[in-house]
């Protein structure tokens, strides 16, 4: 089972280089929605059985990341009729590169924490913190709106990744709590997209830059 | 009594709110739930109830020793919201008034929580509750503080999740069962993984430093309470601020008891500084009235940080300046909101001479300024007073003398631009505007009300309070 976990982790994070070096818009959603559906399934693989509970969570979690905020993104796309980034403030190949070396990164990091037997040579802490990097570069790098709450999707994955590592111990309040936390936290910041998009008639947050010191 | 009635009544009230037909006589709904929860804090505040061991949440001497003061806050500004919202009476406020009750429901579960995730889902669930208030307004610069508060904010909420999730696998690598409450990671102690916990502790105080609106995280800060409703302004720097405050004291608690105490006694200093220092150096700069009360915010919660990083005698210094932040910075943000309404401008270019056109509020400005930056008899001269002297007991005399220096720049800062908007000729458009303006009792009473009581607090502070702060600070500091 860890061998089919470590191979949706690297493939979460190949998701994360598709995410940083893609200038346009679909392609990012759809790396993001790729990413959702991989993770979605990890909880079901990691404890290899499947009772109502994590039948439970990884519903919510394919159906929220991979479906219904992937369609939300699209229909803000639509309806503000962009579907590229032009000029993103860091650029595709630096990001791409700075995605890589925080991969690298984490890899090192981790092999520096104490973990558990069970979490050794597995990929999620890895996964976790170079997914968190990435989400922060693609938060920071980006400038149109969509972009960026790509970039924040991305940050929640990899802090799901590393709630895995307790899933076996906290009780499920909290972990749904915090899926439906993820998924309203969305759907209000569409929302917003979809406002900002009517008083600005763009979704470049370039422009928000009347309240500047 | 039971104080889950804290989180039930305020839930019962946005109900109410969201069904009620009638937009004149909603608002009301804000001061009778505020009363009634009040009345239950103070009955609670008497009568403590006996928390079960493992509880998730229980009204315990943190909670005590805060959240009547949100309560009080919350309760003086729903008296100003009927007469706000009859003065915006041509706006639906139907989401606001249950957004806003619902506010004070996960306010008093992010006080009363004993669970690392319950208080995650509390303050997450503030974050996103404030979302329509800040975009009330309607306007296009409301939006863009809103979508700077989602992004700056969210990224912070997220990561004091992980924060909480790194503390959560300290406990499961230093052999805990899984048992996330505040009072089982406190127990394993020295056990806990230490490198995970110092990852958890960088992690959650950057987070709830975030909501906190600790520099450098503060930058969404100015934005929002600049185009927030006055009254939001001041549940946001009152009791939002306040919560995320007593989250970073609940885990530094878990992280001094695992042995890290002189860190993050040292890290809050340092971060406290840094926001009093940045907060100064905005405040001599800014124009904008109502921005410069989120810079005073700013300098205010590095105060109460620098307060918590100086031992037993700081800790109950920044408990008490907790009050006097969230009372006299309210009364700041109502009559800041009366003034802004009157001139219908917010920079010292285009308003002056308040004075002759609101008198009432612009005094209470005044005198609320004078209260926050410090001046006897009101309450922030003697907490601050008592942060300087725990820094002298603590042979922290570099400290103390940068936060005075930071003080004093503040004061010059916040003088100079209340000055400029209260003294002078009004300019002719704040004249034609300030016919229009009526200063009703509803809208003066209640700041001068908090005023009052930040006085009192400072001439004297009951006795059952400062019992309370006391047993506060030996749950959050036991071995000393």
């Amino acid at each position: 089972m860890n061998e089919t976990v470590n191979l949706l982790v690297g493939l979460a994070m190949g998701l994360n280089l598709l995410a940083l070096g893609s200038s346009r818009l679909p392609g990012v959603i759809g790396a993001v929605a790729a990413q959702g559906i991989a993770l979605g399934i990890m909880p079901l693989l990691l404890e290899g059985r499947a009772d109502w509970h994590l039948v439970f969570i990884a519903t919510a979690t394919v159906a929220g990341k991979g479906f219904l905020i992937p369609f939300l993104l699209r229909r803000a796309m639509r309806a503000a009729r962009i579907d590229r980034e032009i000029e993103p403030i860091i650029g595709f190949v630096p990001s791409v590169l700075l995605g890589a070396a925080g991969a690298i990164g984490a890899v090192a990091i981790v092999e520096s924490m104490p973990l558990l037997p069970e979490h050794r040579n597995s990929l999620l802490v890895p996964g976790a913190l170079a997914s968190v990097f990435t989400g922060f570069v693609l938060l920071i790098g980006r400038v149109k709106a969509i972009s960026q709450v790509c970039g924040y999707l991305i940050l929640e994955n990899g802090i799901y990744l590393f709630g895995l590592l307790l899933l076996h111990t906290t009780a499920m309040f909290v972990e749904a709590g915090i899926l439906l936390d993820v998924t309203v936290g969305v759907f209000v910041i569409g929302i917003i997209v979809d406002r900002i998009q009517r008083a600005f008639d763009s979704l470049d947050t370039r422009k928000l830059t009347v309240l500047r010191e | 009594m039971n104080s889950i009635w804290l989180i039930i009544v305020p839930v019962l009230g946005a109900a109410v709110a969201a069904l009620w037909p009638d937009n004149r006589t909603r608002p009301w709904l804000l001061p009778v739930f505020g009363l009634a929860h009040f009345a239950l804090c103070v009955w609670l505040l008497f009568s403590p109830p006996a928390i079960a061991e493992g509880a998730w949440f229980g009204f315990d001497s943190l909670a005590r020793a805060v959240l009547p003061a949100v309560s009080l806050l919350f309760l003086v500004c729903g008296v100003y919201g009927v007469s706000y919202l009859r003065v915006r009476a041509e706006r639906p406020n139907r989401v606001f008034v249950s957004m806003l009750l619902a506010m004070l429901a996960l306010l008093s579960a992010g006080h009363q929580a004993r669970h690392l995730g319950l208080l995650w889902i509390a303050t997450e669930g503030l974050t996103l509750a404030a979302v329509p208030m800040l975009h009330f307004n309607g306007t296009p610069r409301a939006f863009e503080a809103t979508w700077k508060y989602l992004l700056v904010g969210g990224t912070g909420i997220a990561l004091s999740l992980l924060g909480s999730f790194c503390l959560g696998y300290a406990s499961l690598k230093g052999g805990g069962k899984g048992d996330l409450t505040f009072a089982a990671l406190t127990a394993q102690g020295t056990e806990l993984s230490r490198p995970w916990v110092l990852a958890a502790w960088v992690l959650v105080l950057v987070g709830y430093g975030t909501k906190m609106g600790l520099a450098p995280m503060h930058t969404w800060k100015p934005d929002a309470y600049g185009e927030a409703p006055g009254i939001i302004g001041a549940i946001l720097a009152g009791a939002v601020t306040t919560v995320a405050f007593t989250a970073i004291l609940r885990v530094r608690a878990v992280v001094a008891a695992s042995g890290a105490a002189a860190i993050t006694d040292r890290t809050l200093l340092v971060i406290g500084l840094f926001s009093m220092l940045v907060a100064a150096i905005f405040l001599l700069g800014t124009r904008d009235f109502k921005r410069m009360l989120a810079y005073s915010s700013v300098e205010h919660m590095g105060i109460l940080c620098i307060g918590a990083g100086l031992g037993t005698a700081g800790m109950f210094a920044a408990l008490f300046h907790v009050w006097n932040n969230s009372l006299t910075k309210a009364a700041l943000f109502m009559s800041a909101g009366n003034l802004h309404r009157a001139a219908g401008a917010r920079t010292i270019d285009q308003v002056s001479g308040m004075a002759r056109v609101t008198p009432r509020s612009a005094w209470i400005f005044i005198a609320g300024l004078f209260a926050i930056t410090a001046l006897p008899p009101f309450g922030p001269f003697f907490s601050e007073l008592q942060v300087i002297r725990a820094a002298f007991e603590m042979h922290h005399a570099g400290t103390a003398a940068m936060f005075l220096g930071c003080l004093l720049f503040a004061f010059f800062g916040l003088t100079r631009l209340a000055f400029a908007i209260v003294d002078g000729r009004p300019r002719v458009a704040t004249k034609s505007a300030g016919v229009r303006f009526a200063e009703s009792p509803g809208l003066i009473l209640p700041p001068l009300l908090l005023l009052a009581f930040s006085c009192w607090l400072g001439i004297a502070a009951p006795h059952v309070l400062q019992q309370i702060w006391t047993e506060a600070v030996s749950q959050l500091i036991p071995f000393k």
